[in-house]
């Protein structure tokens, strides 16, 4: 694949106010029963421009997509205007908005995995949209959706409009989503994070496909996400939002550059934050793990099994006392396997995985190893008080004394009184301080972050982040940080290995596999991340990893 | 796909040489010998003896096992121990009522389902889902002989739109008819109660689902979203409880036989097994594990045709 490079255009963004808008939201406010979750928004977009509308959760971003579709949920009462061409959106019956949709807007979701229906052939859900809007024949719109398929990259001979979605992958899948929303060109494309839910390299082919499909349809794209560095990439303007408002708005290259709003500059600040790590010499071998395979039975066909297939194909690595090590790859790498393994929580078919000379999975090495996992909602058991959760652990030791809870929770930034509270209380980053806490309480040795930043917001993520170097730096401790995010594992470990399809490609010391890869796949994936501009005057110096390119 | 077809019927014959055995081993250790009971408590021993040997019951319980199994592959499926006529001919006149009736309480359910839980699902915490729900409760909790007695009363005995009880036969294919209306109105309601339930949390759940957003993204009203796009994934659960029960009503509607006074499959079964009847029992007994078998893989298939995960 092609490094796309910097694509917002330096000090000439086609600005909104010159040619009439093609969507204009003004002050358009919306209640959602009696909760309040847009406040006057305002925002211009011309016809062929992308505009990002970029916040953190909750923000407001996907309420004024669902605004413009007219699909907002049920209870919502939107005040203001949205005007399409001058038409109001909010006036018109349900009758002319789904005549609209599909054909005059078109959108593009979050998860291709699920936003495509299970039952119907690819080809036939692309038809779908053009028979529902223009009187055609079957077998035309048959044509036109095979075409416009082939459009988004998905090749006839090898994916046929015949296949249904459970075949494809998740950027097929993707592509498919894109070619129902663009089958009809309509002038307005509004693509809610399309890419968030997919690997670096195929984001990026991703975004590339959209970003060429709306230049040369002149459509204009209204790109929803969180990703500043998606944003810097490929956006003509941008507009921030925080919680319901619109905070700064203008073109991409002037916004970054200048960062005038404080809500803006901490974003992006906390977006290019890199922990502070003090050098250690690494100890004796810890974990270590010698040709590890895991393999699973082939798929049955007829009433004989195929080949087995390799999650984890003959993995060797080893983590000493007090190293941080991080262990990046894409979906289906087999990183997940191996983390499991490492947990002592899969068998495995080949090889051995020890800790401190014991095989993983024993008594003594569950109280030496502790883990933190992506999803801070689902690891809890809601009944339970903080006390409670944190204090699991001790059901290795034995005892679980108040101090040791009090002294956990504070170490973690949380208060002693937090004990006796129950997890539903707790937003996401506070969750994950109660799981930081749990994993810490028993004093491990080693600690594995399994994807333990991936589900928070960029300036929560800063903050917890800064908790782990700090922790680590303090007590000593190993820790493994498995993640698909390359400028995580960059800020916060001293070594890094590569996998790929069950096997290790490459390793080294972080800063000499980032700054010089010798593998080609981590070429390519550190080629596929998409890139902030570097930051200029004031802030954070240290920011914004791959400047160097 | 012709794989899983390859497996599904191994699986499909291994269960019916399991169930074989089993209703032959538990009808065999059951109590009470057919011929003591056929010649009453007087009877002379030798007299005894003599009948067992005559009805073959006293060769070696492998070999009978074998006979009865090679004889129903063949379509003879003995003779009755206490009407001497062949089991097959008394089958096949029981399956004339209990077929039918079956049907008829099945696609009844259906009709009366199918709108009820797809208003229900549209229009969830409304009157109109309230009511459905409500319905379904008393649907499921009314024993359905004693809806059965209310409906003679009113439309029997009342009304006189339809008979109290018995079956006229196909001769007459309207009074046939008109004499199962009501023992299948008796059967579909608690079994359409069920299926409303189902279908109603199964579409809640699909109405949830992204693709159906997309649907409507694409510009598709909620009604065409609806019949497009939902009901087709809502149908699965509903079509595992159909099999089920078509299963239980084939054999399972004795009471209702009772109360309606029909020849169907239920009452011979019981008949059957209060006369040590054995081999009614065991052949009828294997014809309904049969047909709930064969009714699975049927289910099995349909899942195959309506999601196109499945076929691998």
């Amino acid at each position: 694949m092609s490094s796309s490079g910097l694509k917002y255009p330096g000090g000439e963004p086609q600005a909104g106010g010159q040619r009439p808008p093609l969507l204009a939201l003004d002050h358009l406010s919306l209640r959602i029963h009696d909760t309040p979750i847009l406040h006057d928004v305002t925002l211009g977009l011309a016809a062929g421009e992308i505009l990002a509308l970029t916040g953190e959760s909750g923000s407001g971003k996907s309420m004024t997509a669902f605004a413009t579709m007219g699909l907002l949920p049920k209870g919502a009462r939107p005040q203001g205007r949205i005007a399409l061409h001058g038409t109001d959106l909010l006036s018109e019956t349900e009758a002319q908005m789904s005549a609209r949709r599909g054909r005059d807007i078109g959108m593009v979701f979050q998860e291709p995995m699920t936003a495509l229906n299970p039952f119907h052939r690819i080809g036939d859900q692309v038809a779908e949209t053009i028979r529902i809007h223009q009187k055609t024949s079957r077998g035309e719109a048959n044509r036109q959706a095979a075409e416009t398929l082939a459009r988004t990259g998905l090749d006839p001979a090898k994916i046929p409009p015949s296949r249904y979605p459970h075949e494809l992958s998740g950027g097929q899948r993707q592509r498919v989503v894109i070619a129902m929303a663009i089958a009809l060109k309509p002038k307005l494309l509004i693509a809610d994070e399309p890419t968030t839910a997919l690997d670096v390299t195929t984001q990026a082919q991703i975004l590339d496909l959209l970003h060429g499909l709306v230049r040369s349809d002149g459509m204009a794209m209204l790109l929803i996400t969180h990703d500043l560095a998606v944003v810097a990439q490929h956006a003509d303007r941008i507009a921030v939002m925080k919680t319901g408002r619109i905070v700064e708005t203008g073109p991409t290259a002037q916004v970054l550059a200048e960062r005038k709003h404080p809500y803006t500059r901490a974003l992006l600040e906390a977006s290019a934050h890199q922990p502070h790590l003090t050098p250690k010499a690494p100890g004796a071998p810890l974990l270590v793990a010698k040709d590890v395979v895991r393999s699973y039975p082939g798929r049955r066909a007829g009433l004989k099994r195929g080949a087995p297939a390799r999650a984890v194909d003959g993995v060797s690595l080893t983590v000493a006392s007090g190293e941080r090590v991080g262990l990046v790859g894409e979906s289906g790498c087999g990183k997940s396997t191996l983390t499991r393994a490492i947990l002592g929580l899969e068998p495995v078919q080949g090889g051995s995985i020890t800790l401190g000379g014991q095989p993983v999975g024993s008594k003594g090495t569950r109280r030496q190893m502790q883990a933190v996992f992506q999803d801070p909602y689902g690891s809890f058991n809601p009944r339970h008080r903080v006390g409670k959760l944190v204090s699991e652990p001790f059901h290795l030791t034995g005892v679980a004394p108040e101090t040791a809870i009090a002294e956990a929770l504070a170490e973690v930034g949380l208060a002693p009184e937090d004990a006796q509270r129950h997890i539903h209380a707790f937003s996401g980053g506070q969750r994950q301080r109660i799981a930081i806490a749990r994993a810490l309480i028993i004093r491990p040795e080693l600690v594995i972050f399994d994807e333990a930043v991936s589900a928070l917001d960029v300036r929560v993520r800063a903050r917890i982040l800064d908790l782990i170097a700090e922790l680590t730096n303090r007590h000593g401790l190993a820790s493994l940080f498995i993640s698909h995010d390359l400028g995580v594992v960059r800020g916060i470990t001293d070594r890094v290995m590569v996998m790929r399809a069950g096997k290790i490609v490459e390793q080294g010391p972080t800063a000499s596999v980032f700054d010089n890869p010798q593998h080609w796949y981590t070429k390519l994936l550190l080629d596929a991340a998409p890139k902030l501009p570097p930051l200029s005057g004031g802030g954070d110096t240290d920011a914004g990893w791959p400047h160097a390119r | 796909m012709m794989g899983y077809l390859a497996r599904r019927l191994v699986s499909l014959a291994l269960s019916l040489v399991v169930a074989s055995a089993v209703i032959f081993l538990v009808v065999e250790v059951a109590p009470g010998d057919p011929a003591s009971f056929m010649l009453g408590m007087n009877a002379q021993s030798d007299t005894v003896a003599a009948l067992r040997s005559e009805l073959g019951l006293d060769l070696p319980p492998v070999q009978r096992y074998l006979a009865w199994i090679g004889g129903m592959m063949t379509g003879d499926f003995g003779v009755s121990y206490t009407y001497r006529a062949p089991v097959a001919q008394m089958v096949a006149e029981r399956v004339q009522v209990s077929l039918p009736l079956a049907l008829l309480a099945l696609g009844l359910a259906v009709v009366i389902a199918l709108p009820a839980g797809i208003v229900a699902a549209t229009h969830r915490g409304k009157a109109a889902d309230l009511g459905v729900v409500g319905a379904t409760q008393l649907g499921v909790a009314i024993p359905n002989f004693w809806f059965a007695m209310l409906l003679v009363l009113l439309f029997a005995l009342k009304l006189r739109w339809f008979s109290a009880g018995g079956f006229p036969g196909w001769s007459d294919p309207v009074m046939a008819l008109k004499s199962l209306t009501l023992p299948a109105v008796a059967l579909a309601l608690p079994q359409a109660a069920i299926l409303a339930r189902v279908l109603r949390s199964s579409l809640i759940d699909i109405l949830s689902e992204d693709f159906m957003r997309t649907a409507r993204a694409k510009g598709l009203s909620r009604r065409q979203t609806l019949w497009r796009h939902g009901l087709r994934a809502a149908l699965i659960p509903v079509l595992t409880i159909l099999g089920l029960q078509f299963s239980f009503l084939l054999a399972g509607a004795i009471i209702i036989e009772q109360v309606f006074f029909l020849p169907g499959l239920g009452r011979l079964i019981f008949q059957a097994i209060t006369q040590r009847d054995l081999i009614v029992v065991e052949s009828v007994t294997m014809l309904l594990v049969f047909a709930v078998i064969a009714v699975n893989f049927l289910t099995d298939l349909a899942y195959v045709a309506a999601d196109p995960r499945l076929r691998r």
